[in-house]
């Protein structure tokens, strides 16, 4: 029994080593630059918030088999190029990101149309395809921002062109789009939530009826109290004193997540239990158990002081969050519609979904445009709480850093998900933070840092390709691949033939 | 009139100027079992992609012909067509996703779903999967043809056996299943999973369904088939109804062609060659070649014959010689002249002077993008050190020596090309069969193995390739083992042929024995007049 889970753990370890190494590497960094933990968790959690929708838009092509789409940072400049017209058309806040949203999906939509056309054209070959057509696009994309700007196109405003022609290097956001976003406070992000439920509650009723796929009264009545009660809730947090505090405000503290949110998950779990009655061994068990757990985790931190230190530090953008949950929520959705199948199909075997009726090249584009779009409104997430940003250079690396997110969350080139993308988000960005630190305790030199950064994002990519290309070999006995080596051999059994 | 469900007539195909189809018709009747015969290259596969209207067809300019489904014309242009029409295939290679469950396999591309919001803006590609009714269907399905696995348990990593079942579980559960196509299902079945899925065809076909069944094994078409159409080099031979034939009359249609002398044997035969005198000694000979699997044979080639080894496509008698030159991994023993080989070292029957010309000439055999002299040269240069200059520790390629051999060879095979230089790619297959042979022969060969040598290059090249052949044995003394799926080639030229069938020796024959011994030696009876 006891060498059983030896065994099973030995595997856990192994099938999750990138994982594991990364987090060994960090805990070794924190502990060599000996930063406090309040500030790599305020760290930390900004950078979530900014950077984890660009990770998610990774999900849908590599499940369409497209492998690590490079290529998002076409939607970046999409984003980028909103940016610019928004600010100078002088709207603020969540109008102006609104506006933004608005005009940079056609232009992302056309973008990863054109994409989706060269991925198709060089199947086989899209992670390296993806990764030249972005330093393509960023060349017409410089092009565009330092002289068709202005300089073909007019666009008069010496805020923002000091020379007639050609983007300012520094692009401030502050007082139009920053925090536009982050600002928004978690009453209002219910009432929006509540608002959307009675909604499509409202919709599905109507609409229902018309395809035959009528909605039963008392499943409308039921989803439209849902949605009410939402908005009453949002009301009452905006109204009542206390609460207003806690929730209203622009920023949420960590604490008070942990302590709502860890008595929010336990009394879910004790109320499904009391409901549903699941069996030991049921796949519901486990997971009301799961949550059970997490929850006293969360409340039992805020009741130490050390953990209470570091939660009382963090402040979360209600928004941004909520966005992020909406994303992964996208990508699960996806993948259970007819649409998502198909995809997990071509990307599974072309050859197999072109027998099944799938039109392989159009379910290959479709996917492209949809992460393009969603790296879009990644980017004006990331910009809006970034506040000023490089114009000319901003998106280089947009794809790069993603990639490296989500690889070291154990996602591979066929696989990836929403968990990769979370757990290798934290992570990566734990790494991105203390690294430099720790680089420059022991070199003693802070010029350091720039150069490690670099290093880690790219060192990240090949250390985990290189770890998970060890894990797909490993299947194959010595003996068989010995085989096939040989066989390899016997079909060129000569160099050059020159000597 | 008889009442056919599928008729198609004076099918005509070119893929690139090649004919593959030549007027073939194919008449199959409802609730049948027809077998679709004839050898790896008669045209059977480019047949049945016409009628499911695969891209393969429509990309390389379509065909010529009519196809006429339950009694009405139709073009069929893409698969989805076919499958509307209640056309169905079972694939040789399975088209089953590892990563998938059995009911997401058996539901590809036919998902059931089920409105949303999201549907009615953005369309039907958006509706929600309904995995329940997926899941119950599936069931359905699996039960009739009696496979007891779970619906959603996932297909990689299940016996071969099971796939085959999931892919007749998908056929069947579309609705109003007119026409099965089953490419060669049993061929990689155990017997008794073969056995299973023959009763599962004849269940199916009580239901009226219309059975196409290509396979190689002529007892299961005696066995099941009420009746059958030979196809033999893209050609119409004959539709026969089973009851009227015999298995070797069936194995004398797929190979057997009118003996013409392919080789003006002139001279006398002046070969001593003595029955115990061996060269070439196999034990028990084991090769894992995917297609092509040896499952034990024990043969002795005696010293300056030609030894012929024969089978139908898919038997075996590709890997004996791939097995003996290591590029397969092996089991048994291979006693050459005296000595070992070990087929776990690469290149030690090379080593030990066996050449080879392999049945993939474009692949294995020639390095296209290189010059005819190279090709010529390499093997013996990295075997024997040959056409190389000894510089103390470093070695150069002697171009001189190199050029003056590839000129001797080019003279010596009349290799038509425009010079040594010339890339290999370039040649006809006739003349790149003969600048593989340039190469064998310049190792100096003890031994000759060549496989299917004259496959894919034109009569007249033929002619040469085997007299060529025929020259080095008789004037060299050189032995040679030519494996062939044309018996007629290797009755024209060998001193005994082996037949292999199912990865087994079924009989070894003189070259006049009779049609019917072949045929019957082939279809995997004992037999053999050696």
């Amino acid at each position: 029994m006891n060498n059983k889970t030896m065994n099973s753990l030995k595997k856990a370890i192994f099938d999750n080593k990138v994982i594991v190494m990364f987090v060994i590497l960090c805990a070794a960094c924190i502990i060599i630059s000996g930063t406090s933990v309040s500030y790599i968790a305020t760290e930390v959690f900004t950078r979530f918030g900014r950077n984890t929708c660009l990770v998610l838009a990774l999900i849908i092509p590599c499940m369409a088999g497209l492998g690590m789409n490079f290529g998002i940072v076409v939607g970046a400049i999409a984003a980028q190029i909103a940016v610019f017209f928004v600010v100078h058309w002088g709207f603020t806040g969540i109008n102006g990101l609104l506006l933004c949203v608005l005009m940079c999906t056609p232009m992302a939509l056309f973008f990863g149309w054109l994409l989706g056309k060269m991925f198709n054209a060089t199947k086989g070959a899209e992670m390296i395809a993806g990764l030249v057509l972005g330093f393509f696009a960023d060349g017409l994309y410089r092009l565009f921002v330092l002289y068709i700007l202005g300089g073909v196109i007019p666009f008069d405003d010496p805020n923002l062109l000091p020379r007639g022609f050609g983007l300012r290097n520094a692009f401030d956001l502050t007082g139009s789009l920053k925090y536009a976003l982050d600002d928004i406070s978690f009453a209002t992000v219910l009432m929006v939530l509540g608002a959307i439920l009675v909604v499509v509650a409202f919709v599905n009723f109507l609409y229902g009826k018309k395809v035959g796929q009528e909605m039963s009264v008392k499943e409308f009545v039921k989803k439209l109290i849902t949605g009410v009660v939402v908005i009453v809730a949002s009301v009452v947090i905006k109204v009542v004193l206390g609460l207003n505090v806690l929730f209203g405000g622009t920023r949420l503290i960590l604490t008070d997540v942990a302590l709502f949110g860890g008595i929010g998950a336990i009394a879910y779990a004790v109320i499904q239990f009391v409901l549903k009655r699941p069996k030991k061994g049921e796949k519901l068990f486990g997971n009301l158990i799961k949550i059970a757990v997490v929850g006293a985790l969360l409340l039992v931190g805020t009741m130490i002081p050390a953990v209470r230190e570091v939660y009382q530090s963090v402040r979360i953008a209600a928004c941004t969050y909520g966005i992020i949950v909406f994303f992964c929520m996208f990508n699960n959705w996806l993948t259970n519609t007819r649409l998502g199948q198909n995809m997990r199909t071509v990307g599974q075997n072309r050859a197999v979904a072109t027998s099944a009726g799938i039109d392989v090249d159009k379910t290959r584009i479709i996917a492209t445009c949809i992460s393009t779009v969603l790296a879009a409104w990644g980017q004006l997430i990331f910009l809006q709480n970034l506040g000023t940003f490089n114009t000319v250079q901003q998106q280089s690396n947009v794809g790069l850093y993603a990639v490296a997110a989500i690889l070291v969350g154990g996602a591979t080139v066929q696989k990836a998900s929403n968990k990769h993308a979370v757990v290798g988000v934290i992570l990566f960005h734990t790494l991105f933070v203390v690294a430099p630190l720790a680089a420059t305790k022991l070199a003693g030199d802070s010029a350091i840092s720039e150069y490690i950064r670099m290093f880690i994002s790219y060192g990240v990519i090949a250390v985990s390709l290189a770890m998970h290309a060890w894990k797909s070999v490993k299947p194959i006995s010595g003996e068989r691949k010995e085989a096939e080596g040989r066989t390899t051999w016997g079909i060129f059994p000569c160099g050059s033939g020159k000597g | 009139m008889e009442n056919f469900i599928l008729k198609m007539d004076n099918i005509q195909k070119e893929y690139f100027g090649n004919k593959v189809l030549k007027g073939v018709k194919l008449h199959v009747a409802p609730g049948e079992i027809h077998a679709l015969m004839g050898e790896n290259g008669a045209g059977k596969s480019t047949l049945m992609n016409i009628l499911f209207g695969m891209p393969v067809i429509h990309n390389t300019g379509g065909f010529e012909g009519t196809i006429e489904f339950n009694g009405e014309i139709v073009t069929i242009d893409n698969p989805q067509k076919a499958m509307e029409l209640g056309i169905g295939m079972v694939h040789q290679e399975f088209m089953l996703i590892p990563g998938f469950t059995v009911t997401e396999n058996i539901k590809l591309g036919r998902e059931i779903s089920t409105p949303t919001v999201a549907s009615g803006v953005f369309g039907k590609s958006l509706e929600k999967l309904d995995k329940e009714t997926m899941a119950s269907d599936t069931r359905k399905a699996l039960d009739t043809i009696g496979l007891d696995v779970e619906e959603q348990a996932m297909v990689g990593g299940m016996p071969v056996g099971y796939m085959q079942f999931i892919e007749i579980a998908r056929e069947i559960d579309k609705s109003d299943m007119k026409l099965l196509i089953f490419d060669e299902p049993t061929a990689v079945l155990t017997e008794s999973e073969a056995e299973r899925l023959l009763e599962t065809m004849q269940s199916l076909a009580a239901k009226g369904i219309a059975i196409v069944f290509i396979t190689h094994r002529i007892d299961e078409v005696i066995q099941v088939t009420n009746s059958m159409t030979v196809l033999r080099d893209g050609q119409f031979v004959e539709h026969l109804q089973t009851k009227d034939t015999t298995a070797a009359e069936i194995a004398q249609l797929m190979v057997g062609r009118k003996v013409e002398k392919l080789v003006d044997d002139d001279g006398e035969d002046t070969r001593n060659i003595k029955a115990d005198d061996i060269v070439l000694s196999l034990k028990d000979f084991h090769v894992d070649m995917p297609g092509e699997k040896v499952k034990g044979i024990d043969l002795d080639i005696r010293r300056g014959e030609v030894f012929g080894i024969g089978g139908l496509a898919g038997q075996g008698k590709v890997g004996v010689p791939n097995g003996i030159l290591g590029l397969f991994p092996s089991a048994g023993e291979i006693v050459f002249d005296g000595e070992k080989i070990d087929t776990t070292k690469l290149g030690d029957a090379l080593k030990k002077h066996i050449a080879f010309v392999s049945e993939d000439r474009r692949g294995v055999g020639l390095l296209l993008e290189e010059s005819i002299q190279n090709n010529i040269t390499f093997t013996a240069m990295q075997i024997d050190d040959k056409f190389l200059k000894k510089y103390g520790p470093i070695r150069l390629y002697d171009n001189k020596k190199a050029r003056a051999h590839a000129l001797e060879m080019i003279k010596q095979l009349d290799i038509r090309c425009t010079g040594p230089d010339q890339l290999a790619g370039r040649l006809s297959g006739g003349n790149q069969q003969k600048v593989c042979l340039a190469r064998a022969l310049t190792m100096n060969p003890k031994l000759l193995i060549v496989s299917e040598p004259t496959r894919g290059i034109d009569i007249g090249a033929k002619k040469l390739v085997l007299e060529l052949l025929a020259k080095m044995n008789r004037e060299e003394g050189m032995t040679v083992i030519m494996v062939s799926s044309e018996l007629n080639e290797l009755r024209s030229l060998c001193d005994r042929i082996a037949i292999v069938s199912d990865g087994k020796l079924t009989g070894i024959f003189t070259p006049d024995a009779s049609d019917a011994e072949y045929g019957m030696a082939m279809s995997g009876a004992k037999g053999g007049n050696e």
